[in-house]
């Protein structure tokens, strides 16, 4: 696990460093702070984000500052202050989703002259400050192929997803896994329970014992901080795939693939643009193509067949030609919620207020 | 000046010292545990407690961010003191904020547009009353079905955080709310403002009055006095015809709506709506001001400060000497296990003390007077 990590540290550092110019190099470092909602080795969201924030680290001329564990209060609004005030911090990119209104915007509007690069959030021009940017990655792509390996790697038809909460970036990873799968096998079925809340690792350890009880032999989550599920899986004997990060070594007997974060994408872009006292970024979303998001490795027990499959697809996506949300398609209810003929393509805003799960799903809204 | 009334005099001096020592103890015992602490891990432990100095009181900044930290905690800590006055246990102040939060946040979509003026007071008593009346159901279940109320308060705010989930991401969110469920947001208009010239915004003044009304009802009220009788023994109470049960929910809805009144300061202040970031534990660091407060009132608003500043020097820690967040969570749990034990010591010396007073047959009145004052 760590050889891994540090071989990324070090392989994105020299990636990154060669492709800084040489005059950027001098003068006063730029102080740029990583503010995140839970703990950085959370084999999750989190940690994909501290992972990301060690590249940049490498980076020369830059200084970084992180805090962790900062709840969506007035304490995330005082840290991101705190930064500035005591720290000279010229770039913050506060990683929750919940810390965009009221706190970024709040600080954003006192201090104009700082950066502040928020991650989900949904930057709208004339209604948000200048010096705010938001960034995002569409992750349904990955979501999409791990839906595929797990259709061919599945015996009993029935794949398990444990969730947070009902809103439509986790409806959206749980429809997009569920037509992945259902592209190998129609009949395929996902249930889904949901937990009420991103991080409880006792309630999400109940679904999972749960849904395997249940005949599920694939799992897969959207929680911030996926190991207990990973961990219960494997235990249980059963395959799963990953996301955030990469749950690989939690599980290396089970662990298919994943959907992981590749935030220094993003983060790169960003810090370079303030660096060169380019205006900021205020918009930034990627997909597999923009290596924005990434697939983990595949597992050893993984088919040839659904490597084959899954690379296909993959190919197809990374040349831009590939569909996810392509009509005609039903809600678990019956209703037709995309009429044939029609396309949402991943950038399309329909897809970011999606409130419904597709038919084959299991569970409800 | 005689034997007698020399040690009448330091006896005196001891009683008004006592209710301080075991705190200040408690105090530099922690300190010396979290120093330990960090030498043990090879941690720069004197770096450690001068950032921690630094962050919490060493500028104006600082200061600012304390306070800010420390408003909630004023109220969410009454919500301990205040039932135990009569005897009670109350751990459940989360779930009265999260009512009172809710309560807050829904009523000005419930009604007309009126004036600010008008709707703040509104909102102010809806979270009181729902606050309120979610701490009173602990004393109720107590009172007259038996349950514990330690349980019950926990268990209750339990079920107050999975009802406050449900509302806000079901019948009361608001549907341009996407990917964060909030109820509709407060119009501007309603937004509490901070305080003139600091950043710090009116929650904290109305904490602080809270609290010194809080004090004044206690010390020098019949029903405060009354609530004492209650705490101290309720047979006693029982037996002068004192109205128990009255009294132990007054203690219980009056801590409720301190609670509740944080929830309303967290959505007009702070939030905007109620989300799920309301509920970030505000009501169980309250407990630990109340004890560390020993569960006076003015004792209440010094221990939130402390607390609250703690809070804020971690932010300070991980960024200055990489120590995780779980540092400033080592230092309150220290502070916290230090003041039960000391508390425990305190008792137990002063019965060992009266005990070997009445042994040795010395001045058995005086004995006796200081038993009354413990």
């Amino acid at each position: 696990m760590n050889h891994r990590r540090d071989f990324l540290k070090y392989t994105g550092a020299a990636a990154l460093g060669a492709a800084l110019p040489l005059d950027l190099l001098a003068a006063t470092p730029l102080t740029v702070g990583f503010i995140y909602v839970g703990a950085r080795d959370d084999f999750g969201y989190n940690q994909s984000h501290a992972q990301a924030a060690a590249m940049i680290k490498k980076m020369p001329g830059i200084k970084v500052i992180e805090e962790e564990k900062v709840p969506e209060t007035v304490a995330v609004q005082k840290t991101m202050e705190a930064m500035i005030m005591q720290d000279g911090a010229s770039l913050i990119f506060p990683t929750s989703f919940g810390y965009f209104d009221p706190h970024v915007l709040k600080i954003a509007e006192k201090y104009p002259k700082v950066r502040i690069a928020h991650c989900g959030g949904l930057w709208t021009a004339g209604k948000h400050p200048m010096n705010v940017g938001s960034f995002f990655g569409y992750i349904e792509e990955c979501e999409y192929l791990s839906g595929v390996v797990a259709g061919y790697m599945s015996k009993s038809k029935k794949l398990a997803f444990i969730a947070a909460k009902p809103i439509p970036q986790v409806l959206r990873n749980i429809n997009a896994f569920t037509l992945g799968a259902q592209s190998v096998d129609p009949s395929i079925t996902t249930h889904v329970i949901f937990t009420g809340d991103w991080s409880l690792p006792v309630k999400e350890a109940e679904a999972a014992n749960s849904l395997i009880d249940q005949g599920c032999d694939v799992i897969t989550c959207h929680v911030d901080g996926p190991k207990v599920i990973v961990e219960t899986a494997e235990k249980r004997g059963i395959m799963t795939c990953g996301y955030h990060a990469s749950q690989a070594a939690l599980a290396p007997k089970g662990y298919l693939t994943g959907a992981e974060w590749n935030w220094v994408t993003p983060y790169t872009e960003i810090v370079k643009a303030t660096v060169d006292g380019k205006p900021m970024i205020n918009f930034l979303r990627g997909g597999l193509k923009d290596n924005f998001v990434k697939m983990s490795p595949y597992g050893a027990n993984v088919s040839a067949a659904a490597k084959k499959k899954a690379d296909a697809v993959k190919a197809q996506m990374l040349a831009g030609q590939f569909q996810i949300f392509k009509g005609p398609i039903k809600d678990n209810k019956g209703a037709v919620v995309i009429p044939a003929g029609t396309i949402q393509v991943q950038t399309d805003v329909a897809l970011e207020k999606m409130n419904y799960l597709v038919a084959g799903v299991v569970g409800q809204v | 000046m005689t034997p007698v009334m020399t040690r009448r005099l330091g006896l005196r001096l001891g009683i008004g010292l006592t209710p301080l020592l075991p705190t200040l103890a408690a105090l530099c015992g922690t300190l010396l545990l979290f120093v330990l602490f960090l030498a043990v891990q090879g941690k720069p432990a004197g770096d450690a407690c001068l950032l921690i100095f630094e962050g919490a009181f060493g500028s104006m900044f600082a200061w600012q961010n304390t306070l800010q930290r420390a408003a909630p905690l004023l109220l969410t800590a009454l919500c301990v003191a205040l039932p135990a006055r009569v005897g009670l246990i109350v751990i459940g102040g989360e779930g009265a904020l999260a009512m009172g939060g809710l309560a807050a946040a829904v009523l000005p979509s419930c009604l007309p547009l009126w004036p600010a003026w008008l709707m703040l007071p509104a909102m102010a008593i809806a979270a009181m009353l729902a606050g309120g009346a979610w701490i009173a159901l602990c004393g109720a279940l107590r009172q007259w079905r038996g349950v514990n109320e330690t349980i019950s308060s926990l268990l209750l705010s339990y079920l107050a955080v999975a009802l406050f989930k449900h509302l806000v991401e079901g019948p009361l969110r608001d549907p341009g709310s996407l990917n964060k469920p909030s109820t509709t947001p407060l119009p501007d208009i309603y937004l509490i403002n901070a305080l003139p010239g600091l950043e710090v915004h009116w929650g904290l003044v109305w904490g602080v009055l809270a609290c010194i009304a809080a004090w004044v009802f206690l010390r020098h009220s019949v029903a405060g006095f009354a609530m004492a009788i209650v705490g101290g023994n309720v047979r006693t109470a029982k037996l002068v015809g004192l109205p128990v049960n009255r009294l132990v929910l007054l203690a219980c809805a009056l801590g409720g709506a301190a609670a509740g009144l944080a929830g309303m300061f967290e959505v007009a202040a702070v939030q905007g709506s109620a989300s799920s970031a309301l509920l970030a534990g505000y009501g169980f660091s309250g407990i630990l001001v109340a004890f560390a407060a020993r569960q006076n009132p003015l004792a209440i608003v010094v221990c939130a400060i402390v607390i609250g500043g703690v809070e804020a020097s971690g932010s300070l820690l991980q960024r200055r000497l990489d120590l995780p967040d779980a540092t400033t969570l080592v230092l309150q749990g220290l502070l916290f296990c230090n003041l039960l034990a000391w508390e425990a010591i305190t008792g137990r010396l002063t019965a060992l003390r009266l005990r070997w007073q009445q042994q040795v047959q010395v001045a058995p009145h005086i004995s006796a007077s200081e038993a009354s004052h413990v």
